[in-house]
């Protein structure tokens, strides 16, 4: 009704700025034509490519059949880089040939024989006419009258306040989520005089049976006295208790002052679990004394009391300090094991390091 | 002047003058060079592997295999003083040692001693400082092992650097740890028990050599896994395989609209 050019032409129609334009309108550009809208042999040959992609095409069809009569699925073939199944190779194959052939010659149909001409196709206004805005705007208050909304003022209240209650809900259930985690991130299962086994074969680990350039993962003593049905808990303990052992040349040690006494000739353990986001790191390189956390290469330098060499990580790797027990065994030498939480931080972590 | 100075020598003359020094000198190392003869008695392959590291291995581990350092103090080559057998064996017999260029890494590559080359420097490393022996074939025996307890080992203590398929991975500064397929199980225990390179050692006494034997033959029972979908793609399953589909086959796909949209040549 209100959409007759004449109301467009008005609307769009800036004030006369044609003569402020820098550059002419240049309009489309002349038609060029393809060789095969010229020479017909090009077309003719155009013609046969089609064809023969088509053809290409049957005899992938024609491969397909014959590739699963003639290949059992236990055949296999060495195409170059890796070994593989030949009935699947040659299906896989033929039926690609079969599907591209189709579609290669579709396109190239297209492109070289089908018509290409331009074709202009106009624009028009995206915005309402100001008339229907209006008319909007005046239906849009006939409905809020006639609901009453305006003058029923016990039902607007009303209603203002059953949707402010709605979400109270959600804050009840979230609340839900479980008993706040307390001390819990702080505490590991190690004790003084706890012994190191080895994981996951659970043998004692004596400080003579370790030589020099020595990888251990170890867990608590602790770790084997939940029962293996238990596995949720024995994952849980794994996730905080695990550790890796190392021997390192003496002199080659630069541990802080703090943690000097904290290994047995050379022989020192850390915490397994990466202080930035919790992964389990045992990459660890002999020669560099670097271990290499695999989910976002934070390195830390064992022999300089796992200090963070590189990546994201921002606290040392906390050592647990060892001692050896009458048996020459390697236990845990302080009270509650590590001197601080292990894993990420938290929030109610604090500034301790 | 200029055509004369240049009839007066041949223009291959150059390349005569290069063909014949390395027949000299190639001559004159066949004549000196030990060659590998039969030896049964321990004492003469002592004698003739250490003729061997004199020639193939004192320029960077000393002539008394003690080691090398340059000026700066870098090590050139470490000692071997206590290495032992079965740390020769895996270098040498892996083709690792000798070394073709210092780097962050030295590859694996084609073996270039025979095996009675490397029993003999094997024998002389041996005898400077004892070390870990060759293991015999009762410790590597892998279809005496168990798979499933050496996979729960191997994801434990070797899956970190190795990958859980033992496909290898990347360590720090270019080094990397390699992939384990078609390692021979001899090579496989003496790595572990000598720590090659980057590799920390899994001593007898803390990885018994029964967990030793249930590591390899996990790693040769992956080894002997059927890939019926071709590519491995590490192992990690359908996960990576979807990726390559999405990356590799959207790339593909990427390029075909492009071709459909290109406008036809004239």
């Amino acid at each position: 009704m209100s959409d007759s050019p004449a109301d467009e032409g008005r609307e769009i129609e800036p004030a006369d700025t044609s003569t402020l334009e820098p550059y002419e309108d240049p309009g489309l550009a002349p038609h060029a034509y393809r060789l095969t809208d010229t020479d017909p042999k090009a077309a003719k040959r155009a013609e046969r490519q089609v064809a023969a992609l088509f053809g290409l095409s049957a005899l992938g069809t024609i491969g397909l059949i014959v590739a699963f009569v003639a290949f059992s699925p236990l055949d296999t073939i060495n195409i170059g880089f890796t070994t593989t199944s030949a009935s699947n190779f040659f299906l896989g194959l033929s039926l690609g040939v079969a599907m591209l052939g189709i579609g290669f010659a579709a396109i190239h149909w297209a492109k070289k024989l089908m018509p290409d001409v331009e074709i202009v196709h106009e624009r028009h206004p995206l915005a309402s006419s100001a008339e229907a805005k209006a008319d909007a705007l005046a239906q849009f208050e006939v409905g809020t009258d006639e609901s009453g909304f305006g003058r029923r003022s016990l039902i607007r209240r009303s209603m203002i306040g059953a949707l402010a209650l709605l979400p109270l809900p959600a804050i009840v259930l979230l609340r839900d989520l479980g008993p706040l985690p307390g001390d819990d991130l702080t505490r590991t299962n190690w004790q003084q005089g706890m012994r190191l086994l080895t994981d996951p074969t659970l043998r004692p680990i004596k400080a003579t049976e370790l030589e020099i350039g020595q990888l251990v993962n170890g867990l608590p003593a602790s770790f084997a006295e939940i029962p293996e049905a238990e596995g949720t808990q024995r994952q849980v303990a794994r996730a905080r208790d695990a550790i890796i052992v190392v021997r390192i040349a003496v002199d080659e040690l630069q541990p802080p002052p703090k943690q000097a006494d904290w290994g047995v000739a050379g022989i020192l353990a850390y915490s397994k679990i990466c202080t930035h986001a919790g992964c389990p790191i045992s990459l660890y390189e002999r020669t560099t004394h670097h271990l290499l956390c695999p989910c976002h290469q934070s390195t830390f330098q064992l022999n300089e009391g796992g200090r963070v060499i590189f990546g994201p990580a921002a606290r040392p790797l906390p050592q647990l300090a060892i001692a050896t027990d009458a048996d020459g065994y390697l236990v845990a030498k302080l009270p509650h094991g590590f001197q601080e939480p292990v894993g990420p931080s938290f929030f109610e972590r604090g500034g301790r390091s | 002047m200029t055509s004369l100075s240049v009839r007066r020598r041949h223009p291959l003359a150059g390349v005569v003058v290069l063909v014949l020094g390395l027949v000299v000198i190639g001559g004159l190392y066949a004549a000196f060079a030990p060659t590998s003869r039969a030896q049964t008695d321990s004492a003469s392959d002592v004698e003739a592997g250490k003729k061997l590291f004199s020639v193939g291995c004192a320029t960077c581990h000393g002539l008394g295999g003690s080691g090398v350092r340059d000026e700066t103090g870098q090590i050139l080559g470490p000692s071997l003083v206590g290495v032992g057998a079965a740390a020769v064996d895996f270098q040498v017999g892996t083709g690792r040692m000798p070394m073709a260029a210092p780097g962050a890494q030295v590859p694996q590559k084609d073996v270039i001693y025979t095996d009675e080359q490397i029993r003999q420097l094997a024998a002389y490393v041996e005898s400077i400082g004892g070390g870990p022996a060759i293991p015999g074939s009762d410790r590597y025996d892998y279809t005496q092992g168990d798979p499933v307890n050496g996979g729960e080992i191997f994801r434990t203590n070797c899956a970190a650097c190795h990958n859980f398929a033992g496909q290898g991975g990347a360590l720090t500064y270019g080094k990397y740890a390699p992939n384990l397929m078609n390692v021979i199980p001899r090579h496989m225990y003496e790595a572990m028990i000598t720590g090659p390179q980057s590799m920390p050692v899994f001593s007898d006494q803390v990885l018994t050599p029964e967990n030793k034997r249930d590591i390899i033959a996990y790693l040769k029972t992956v080894e002997e896994e059927p890939n019926p979908g071709g590519l491995g793609v590490g192992r990690i399953g359908p996960v990576s395989e979807g990726l390559w589909a999405w990356l590799v086959g959207i790339g593909a796909l990427v390029g075909v609209a492009v071709w459909i949209g290109a406008k036809s040549s004239t």
